[in-house]
């Protein structure tokens, strides 16, 4: 524990004289030492500037940006509320974060499970090829996708927006319900068949229980990936199909109104609340 | 098998068979399981003793149905169940990690099994309470296994094995994942069950002490195969192969010739005499096994009785063990050995000082010495070094 610490501690460590060993001191409370604090201090304030910054901002009663606003109103999320364009965009990001979200868990999970479980040639380049799109840019992605789906004629099409957006999401899926399978005990299967339970059973009343906040943070995360994402959605977007990340794009390109930082902040909400959920329902679990 | 159909009926239970059961596992030469026969009674507690990798886990894994049969078959009850699944052999398995279901509570992992053969939901609870007062955890009901200690854990997973009345219990090192004041509570318990319930119990452990307590009879294994199959105090007084002798108990091993015409071990310098011989053993390598508290000591040789084997030795150490005195000793032939000696009656002499030693050769086994097994060398002197 206290190795980890002075791990990755390293600006801490100079200011020590060299004949005290520093895993003795870093040891001593256990916690994080200054050092690595102001780092995590640092990157948080980073993090989270851009959202301190736009939420107030929507809150403006005039018709600028301008930080802080000089008065308050929700003349804004009025607007927002009541354009129907931009409640068609977040209809439409809405539908297809769920189509997205459905089938990368399904197609995720199925994925996880046979890289845990089955041993077969060629898992690790499947596993990689399955994690590509994490590393891949994604305008190399969207312009690739874009000149095979304009063969397909996907483009413009709600089909082609779920193929493009899953393939993307599938990496946090797969990650995460490994993750979760990992930590599964397989005695538990085998315990399972030994008191009468046939395998479907065991995997409905025992393994389906037991990764569900797995399988539920695979959920969110696509759906949030989906809702978030603007490149793929740039090159498939149609009139019939806009999600909210291209009107918001697009806004943006032609008209300036607070309008903007509206929607934000209720995307900013909206998403941090969807990638709580599963972290609510485990402490939930954990305490009951 | 014509009477196949009549196998249900209490009365007519034919028990456990297993017979030339061997198993290879993919991409391995050497068995772990080696033509092993065994016939386990209804209602038996035997024991499968032997180090790690001896075989006797994958026994119990081709038992419940874990791991294929390459070789031979088994029968329970007189039905072939070499190739079922796990879920249809109706055995109960205690595992040694409990393998509780972690998101169900004590009472829902007992009726777990119960709720997997329908059975109506007021049955469900009363057998449930039944199976909690079996293992006195009444009062844990409502809690998760993680709210639990290992023992209790380890409860409610015999609980669990038990509920629905399997054909036998299999256990897999039960006892290991818990401290030894723990241990010894839960082998009293599971011998109280095995008494309450009848049931057959097949206990895995590498444990010798766990062995000789619980069992009926201990089968153990080693390299695949059964070495002796026997009582507890068959395979401690009359062991019938050194790996038997060394791995059960400690003993004294004096090497030598078998010569059967005359009766005796010829060992460098000294030759005890042996009843008993195997005429198969004449002239070939003999190893004279005598268990330590059948080694009495003597500073005075004229005290020896006749009849009894009697060579001279020099004490090494003396370890005071609260209910007795362990007393090391070394022989002319350089072999090394060790006596007993009940804390309270006097000691004959100091370590560095020469006794005689002596034994009742009726309590002696000569066993048939495996020259080339390299931890032959030495007396065993525990498990451990045994085990490896």
């Amino acid at each position: 524990m206290s190795k980890e610490a002075t791990a990755t501690e390293p600006d801490a460590v100079p200011a020590e004289p060299a004949v005290e060993p520093a895993a003795l001191r870093a040891g001593k409370d256990g916690g994080l030492g200054w050092g690595l604090k102001t780092v995590v201090a640092l990157t948080s304030l980073v993090l989270i500037a851009p959202t301190a910054v736009v939420i107030p901002m929507s809150f403006s009663g005039g018709t600028t940006f301008a930080f802080p606003p000089k008065d308050w109103s929700l003349r804004w999320y009025e607007s927002f509320f009541t354009s129907e364009a931009w409640m068609r965009a977040l209809l439409t990001s809405v539908q297809l974060a769920l189509l997205v979200a459905v089938t990368a868990t399904v197609l995720g999970g199925a994925a996880a499970f046979g890289l845990n479980r089955a041993g077969f040639p060629g898992r690790g380049a499947i596993r990689s090829l399955v994690m590509a799109p994490l590393i891949v840019p994604s305008i190399v992605v969207a312009v690739s996708i874009y000149g095979v789906f304009l063969r397909w004629h996907l483009t413009g099409t709600p089909i082609g927006f779920v193929i493009g957006h899953t393939v993307m999401a599938l990496p946090f899926v797969v990650t995460v319900m490994l993750t979760s399978l990992s930590g599964y005990d397989r005695t538990l299967d085998t315990a399972a068949a030994t008191l009468g339970a046939t395998p479907l059973t065991t995997f409905l009343r025992i393994t389906v229980p037991l990764i569900a906040p797995g399988v539920m943070s695979g959920f969110a995360f696509a759906f949030v990936y989906s809702l978030d994402e603007v490149v793929i959605a740039l090159f498939l977007q149609s009139p019939d199909i806009t999600t909210l990340p291209v009107k918001m794009y697009n806004s943006i390109t032609l008209e300036i109104d607070p309008t903007i930082a509206a929607a934000s902040s209720l995307m900013v909400v909206a998403t941090s609340f969807v990638l709580l959920i599963p972290q609510f329902v485990r402490r939930k679990r954990s305490t009951r | 098998m014509s009477q196949a159909d009549h196998s249900k009926s209490p009365g007519n239970s034919h028990g456990i068979r297993i017979a030339g059961v061997s198993k290879v596992y993919a991409g391995t030469s050497r068995p772990a399981v080696d033509d092993v026969s065994l016939d386990i009674a209804p209602g038996e507690f035997i024991t499968l003793l032997g180090p790690s990798g001896s075989g006797k886990t994958t026994m119990l894994s081709m038992l419940a149905g874990f791991v294929s049969v390459s070789a031979g078959k088994i029968e329970i009850d007189g039905k072939d169940v070499s190739r079922q699944k796990p879920h249809k052999r109706n055995l109960g398995v205690v595992f040694q990690q409990y393998a509780l279901f972690p998101h169900m509570s004590v009472t829902k992992n007992i009726a777990f099994p119960l709720q997997q053969r329908r059975m109506p939901k007021a049955e469900i609870a009363a057998k449930v309470d039944e199976a909690l007062r079996l293992v006195h955890l009444e009062e844990y009901a409502d809690r998760l296994p993680s709210q639990l200690s290992g023992g209790q854990q380890q409860r409610v997973a015999l609980a669990r094995a038990v509920v629905y009345r399997p054909r036998a219990l299999l256990m897999d090192e039960p006892l290991g994942a818990l401290d030894r004041k723990l241990r010894d509570e839960l082998q009293r318990e599971i011998a109280r069950m095995h008494r309450e319930l009848g049931m057959t119990f097949i206990f895995v452990t590498h444990d010798q002490h766990e062995a000789l307590t619980l069992s009926d009879r201990i089968a153990v294994f080693n390299e695949g195969r059964i070495e002796q199959v026997g009582t507890p105090s068959d395979l401690y007084e009359r062991p019938e192969t050194l790996f038997v002798a060394q791995f059960l108990g400690e003993s004294t091993c004096f090497r030598g010739t078998v010569d059967v015409s005359a009766g005796v071990l010829r060992c460098g310098g000294f030759t005890p005499r042996a009843p008993r011989l195997d005429a198969g053993l004449d002239g070939s390598g003999g190893v004279a096994v005598v268990r330590p508290e059948r080694l009495d000591l003597h500073s005075d040789a004229g005290s020896v009785p006749t009849g009894h084997n009697r060579v001279r030795a020099t004490v090494t150490e003396i370890v005071y063990v609260g209910n007795h005195h362990q007393v090391g000793l070394r022989f002319a032939d350089g072999t090394n050995g060790s006596a007993m000696r009940v804390a309270g009656r006097d000691l004959p002499a100091v370590p560095g000082e020469e006794v005689t030693v002596s034994w009742d050769p009726e309590h002696q086994s000569v066993v048939a010495d495996p020259a080339d097994e390299p931890t032959a060398e030495r007396p065993a002197e525990t498990l451990g070094a045994a085990a490896t």
